[in-house]
């Protein structure tokens, strides 16, 4: 077994694109349920909103920064609508609506009647060149042995990190400043909110579409690199792999988000490449194949998780003493 | 220095100058009817206590008047403009706040973000002025104002803990601190002293009498403990099964047999 070569695939994830768009959508989600409580389950909806505005918007001949507007202008609508039906009832209604609607987003998109727009179960493709006709870097490879990269993939990198140190930076205005208060205490308790003068309604709104704004950038991302948009890669497991990343990195901590995606894009390719391997040396037994490594990769992340919640339930950035504070 | 005004005790009587007036408002649970005023007026500028068994309705009442539950009926007025149909927080900032029977403290917030939460002219809880800057003036007056209050409710040295690792009293208090916060003409407590140290509860009937007399603010105030009512009231209010049933002076109502009866008759058996 490579073990050094299995490591260092686990670093090019975790500073590669994937992790990178993630980590923005991560710092969306944050902010709706880390600092807002909003158990928002539809949060992929929103990443493919803005993956879509922007190809289908190039696609019908626009250029790019229009498509970069009405990516963001779908997804914010997207929170407007599920927000304003659901947010004066309890908590659960916005899950289930959320969950719901996020699928429904994917089987319109994925239509066949849609598919004049939307490209159907095709998707778009080659929508970002005028992104990729902006590239500063000479064509080449960059990087040392297998932990490398090709001028392409080190652009759109650059993109999705500037766009998590932007996102960093207005988490952390906004979290300190009042109105981030204000969304901490809908979350600790929305009727003592209300009663000194807080329009709890409104904040959550606000919360549920900034957060989806910042979740079509990480789609967006997601998108320019593959150059291509497809319904079915926004299944609800995105949703549940963004949960992971906050959750693992500290919920309602500023960096937590970035650091949990990048541990979950490691964690993910070297146990690809673990499970792999040890498939292959026979580890594993006569009873797995190698085309088992995918789901026991799955099987060993959940256990991980688990054993996260158990011992540090906190996340990595989380402060125990805060999640044990009895929220009376 | 109570409140000096001159109404007769029937109960529903009007007032020289009345702050907030009830005018049938009545709540069902079932076929309960747990609240039903035919008539109420309060005083401005008087601690009008709120009396009653267990289950009377007065927490009922508080939830009718403040936004946080609809009444089957009535209509009510805070300084002549109506209340009906007014959402929670546009009670507060109409210059009602209430507080909570069972203490909402924001557990997860510190004790002086608790406190700034009630600031009620704060820019930067407008989104774009979150981002954009432009809300540190206000929020260094606001901060002297919350500390100011702290200092009175002898929160000082908790301000900058979770306001979840107070004792039940402390909360109580940070509640009451919260709601000053907010600088309302008429201030509702419900049941404020519950659990909080006897040492303290001086302190606090001092602080609610002070709210009186040197800000002319209107407490009504849910007491169970009849010395502190007879001490601290300048009117006196009983509820029975959701009716007011007597009214007026401490002296009178706590001689009232309507109100003795009430009591005794109460099947939950608690003599407050
Ligand atoms: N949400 C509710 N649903 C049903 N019954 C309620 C509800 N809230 C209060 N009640 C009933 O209404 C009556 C008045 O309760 P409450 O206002 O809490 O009394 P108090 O504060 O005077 O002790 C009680 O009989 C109580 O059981
Ligand atoms: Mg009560």
């Amino acid at each position: 077994m490579d073990v050094g070569k299995i490591l260092i695939d686990g670093l090019r994830a975790a500073v590669g694109v994937p992790a990178a768009a993630f980590a923005v959508s991560a710092v969306g989600l944050n902010l709706q349920f880390g600092y807002t409580g909003l158990l928002n389950f539809g949060h992929v909806g929103s990443m493919l909103l803005g993956a879509y505005g922007l190809a289908i918007t190039v696609d019908l001949g626009g250029p790019m920064w229009l498509g970069v507007v009405a990516g963001i202008g779908a997804a914010v609508l997207f929170g407007l609508a599920l927000g304003y039906p659901t947010l004066r009832l309890r908590a659960d209604f916005l899950a289930i609506t959320t969950i719901a609607a996020s699928e429904i987003l994917r089987l319109v998109f994925r239509s066949e009647f849609a598919r004049p727009l939307t490209g159907g179960v095709f998707g778009i493709q080659s929508f970002a060149d005028g992104f990729f006709a902006l590239n500063p870097y000479p064509d080449g490879v960059y990087g040392l042995g297998t932990f490398r990269f090709d001028e392409r993939q080190l652009w759109v990198m650059t993109l999705g990190w500037l766009l998590v140190g932007l996102g960093l930076a207005a988490t952390r205005r906004l979290v300190y400043s009042p109105w981030g208060r204000t969304l901490k205490a809908v979350r600790e308790d929305e009727d003592a909110t209300a009663s000194l003068g807080k329009n709890v309604f409104l904040i959550k709104l606000q919360s549920l579409m900034l957060g989806g704004a910042i979740g079509a950038l990480g789609g967006m991302v997601l998108a320019i690199d593959q150059q291509n948009v497809n319904p079915d890669f926004f299944q609800p497991i995105v949703t549940f792999y963004v949960y992971t990343i906050v959750i693992m990195g500290g919920a309602a901590t500023i960096t937590g988000p970035v650091i949990g995606a990048v541990l979950f894009w490691f964690l993910f390719e070297a146990m690809d490449g673990f499970v792999g391997a040890a498939v292959e040396l026979g580890w594993l037994g006569p009873w797995f194949d190698s085309t088992d490594v995918g789901p026991i990769r799955f099987a060993v992340f959940g256990l991980g998780l688990m054993l996260l919640m158990i011992f540090r339930p906190q996340g990595i950035l989380g402060s125990r003493e805060e999640l044990m504070i009895d929220a009376r | 220095m109570p409140a000096d005004f001159a109404a007769d005790t029937a109960p529903g009587s009007t007032k020289p100058d009345a702050v907030l007036t009830v005018d049938g408002v009545f709540r069902k649970f079932g076929g309960l009817r747990a609240v039903d005023v035919a008539h109420l007026e309060v005083q401005r500028g008087t601690i009008t206590s709120l009396i009653g068994p267990n289950g009377a309705g007065k927490t009922t009442l508080f939830n009718l008047l403040t936004g946080f539950d609809k009444p089957d009926g009535g209509e009510w007025h805070l300084d002549g403009g109506t209340l009906v149909g007014i959402a929670s927080y546009q009670v507060a900032r109409r210059g009602m706040v209430r507080t909570f029977q069972l203490t909402k403290s924001l557990a997860r917030l510190t004790v002086l973000e608790n406190v700034l939460l009630g600031a009620p002219d704060q820019p930067g809880e407008r989104l774009s002025r979150a981002l954009f800057g432009g809300w540190a003036a206000k929020e260094a007056t606001n901060t002297e104002k919350a500390f100011s209050l702290l200092d009175q409710f002898g929160l000082t040295d908790k301000r900058d803990d979770y306001a979840g690792s107070l004792s039940g009293g402390q909360r109580k208090l940070l509640e009451m601190a919260r709601a000053l916060m907010v600088d309302p003409a008429v201030i509702m407590l419900d049941e404020p002293m519950a659990g909080v140290n006897p040492a303290l509860t001086q302190d606090l009937l001092h602080h609610v009498k002070a709210l009186r007399d040197e800000q002319g603010k209107t407490v009504v105030f849910i007491e169970h403990d009849m010395d502190v009512v007879m001490d601290i009231s300048d009117w006196v209010v009983c509820l029975a099964e959701g009716a007011v049933i007597s009214e007026g002076p401490p002296e009178h109502v706590s001689t009232d047999e309507r109100v003795i009866d009430a009591y005794l008759g109460s099947t939950h058996g608690d003599h407050a």
